[in-house]
């Protein structure tokens, strides 16, 4: 009888698995008449976290039924996930050239709107101990300099604006996203780095920052915009258009941001 | 009585089974097939000559290997007291050594960091007494694969010296072998099939790192840009040529297993 029932295991197993497979899907495709919880998946670029995390108050307050789910990557990481599918509601990217890409590939819903705008800015560790007034300093040898990877918005940004200035660094790594630039810094294993203006602030007293000069600088765009495959299109268009409310705008500029 | 259950459990036992090991043959092929179809063979020369593919070929497989012969060097040794030696907290021991194999990648290398970062517990102690910084550094990449990787062998050989014959390094003993040549000559030996085994899974694991890699030691090509990571960043910016690069990763990795087991396996 218990050896029966142990022989069978493995084909209980497989039948439930198979029965989750089957009941998974429908819920997934028709969502009309289903009273779940409804979910608005939103893909940000890292460097919206907190505000967009922040915004999830005000969003869900109106809503009862609806909750936010947001997935933070690098711009570039988002736009192949959307290229390769993947069932999102909303997309804001940090710059334009990412966002074109899904524009016209026919993926959005309509054409995305600018709602933030941001700067870059040196970080260096609490009280710039090395002394870093300027770009041409990232230059000395002697420095430990880390960049965002040239694949991701902000490492383009950063490349611009040296090049800009006419100064040629040699970075120690380039790191995958933006934040991790922030996080070398922060740990004390990078002298300096370039992010944006907004992560500096959110890292608090864990950087310090140097400005770069506006005839330097980049100013990043970033477009938001609802996905033409949004399965909760109409709950998608109301976080897009908190976003470019005048909640929002107050939000984005606490977090640092730039209004267009 | 016996004979007829246990036949009659045979034969009831393989479409029991056939189905659940089809399902998870399939949850680990089906993946790689995908891949394969995908992958963009036109293009498979143009980006197999690109300088930082070779670059970051050479540069997995020369650290793999290395961490590979510490793990041995050093994971070996304490397979062996693990195994052998009878002494309070060897289970705290025993877990603390696989907790590598179940902690984030990411969070290890956050813990290298701590550990041997510029300002790490005997990192800052490194740079001040020797100005030597680790994190950066090609010898990081070795360390962070060391870190994951070696628990695969240490549990390995502890796995086969446990369970090895006692008598024949008890006979060599008894005939006047001192310690060392009986594990030359009789343990190692006895355990040569584990230790192959163990060795190349502990090799494949450090070829795959990603997370403590790019965390620990950071990304530069040609110092700290291992295959994972270069396929990680291709996948932001052109998918197709990550891919080509995966199926790179997998074709060595696939060739290296391969004649291990030819050369090490065969005698198991």
């Amino acid at each position: 009888m218990r050896k029966d029932f142990v022989r069978r295991v493995p084909v209980i197993l497989a039948v439930l698995l198979i029965a989750a497979a089957c009941t998974g899907q429908p819920a997934e495709g028709g969502g009309e008449t289903d009273d779940a919880q409804r979910e608005v998946i939103v893909l940000a670029a890292a460097s919206l976290t907190e505000v967009f995390q922040s915004l999830e108050e005000p969003f869900g307050a109106t809503r009862s039924d609806v909750s936010l789910q947001f997935s933070f990557e690098s711009s570039s990481t988002l736009v192949t996930q959307v290229q390769q599918g993947i069932e999102a509601d909303v997309i804001a990217t940090a710059d334009e050239v990412t966002m074109g890409e899904l524009e016209s590939g026919g993926l959005l819903a309509g054409p995305p709107q600018v709602f933030a705008l941001n700067e870059l800015v040196i970080i260096v560790e609490p009280g710039n101990p090395r002394n870093v007034q300027g770009l041409p300093d990232l230059a000395d040898p002697e420095l430990k300099v880390v960049l965002a990877a040239e694949e991701v918005p902000a490492g383009a940004y950063a490349r611009e604006a040296l090049g800009s200035a006419g100064v040629e660094v040699e970075p120690v790594s380039l790191e995958e996203d933006v934040k991790a630039v922030v996080s070398k810094v922060s740990l004390g294993e990078a002298d300096a780095g370039i992010a944006y203006v907004t992560d500096a602030q959110a890292a608090g007293s864990a950087v310090s920052t140097v400005p770069i000069p506006e005839e330097h600088n980049v100013v990043a765009r970033y477009p938001i915009a609802v996905l033409n495959d949004a399965p909760n299109d109409n709950h998608a268009q109301a976080f897009v258009e908190l976003v470019l409310s005048e909640e929002g705008r107050q939000a984005l500029s606490e977090s640092g941001f730039g209004l267009p | 009585m016996t004979q007829g259950r246990a036949r009659r459990g045979s034969v009831r036992r393989l479409p029991a089974f056939a189905f659940p090991a089809v399902l998870a043959l399939l949850v680990l092929v089906v993946p790689l097939v995908g891949l394969i179809v995908r992958a963009p063979w036109g293009d498979l020369g143009a980006e197999l000559a690109a300088p930082e593919v070779r670059q970051a070929l050479v540069l997995s497989i020369t650290t793999s290997l290395w961490a590979t012969a510490l793990a041995i060097l050093f994971g070996v040794p304490l397979a062996w007291v693990l195994a052998r030696l009878e002494f309070r907290g060897r289970a705290l021991l025993r877990a603390l050594i696989v907790l590598p194999m179940v902690l984030p990648p990411v969070v290890g290398g956050v813990a290298l960091l701590l550990a041997f970062g510029r300002r790490g517990l005997i990192g800052q102690w490194l740079d001040q007494a020797f100005g030597i910084t680790l994190p950066f550094t090609t010898t990081a990449v070795v360390i962070a694969e060391l870190f994951v990787a070696m628990p695969f062998l240490i549990i390995a050989v502890e796995a086969a010296l446990r369970s090895s014959e006692r008598g024949y390094e008890e006979a060599a003993a008894t005939l006047g072998a001192g310690r060392w040549l009986v594990f030359r000559r009789v343990t190692l030996p006895l355990i040569a099939p584990s230790l192959g085994a163990g060795a190349a899974l502990c090799w494949a694991r450090a070829l795959g790192e990603f997370g403590a890699t790019i965390t620990f030691a950071g990304n530069l090509p040609g110092t700290t840009q291992t295959m994972p990571l270069a396929v990680y960043l291709a996948l932001q910016s052109r998918p197709e040529g990550a891919i080509v690069l995966s199926l790179v990763l997998l074709a060595v990795s696939l060739g290296v297993l391969v004649l291990l087991r030819d050369r090490w396996f065969a005698a198991a």
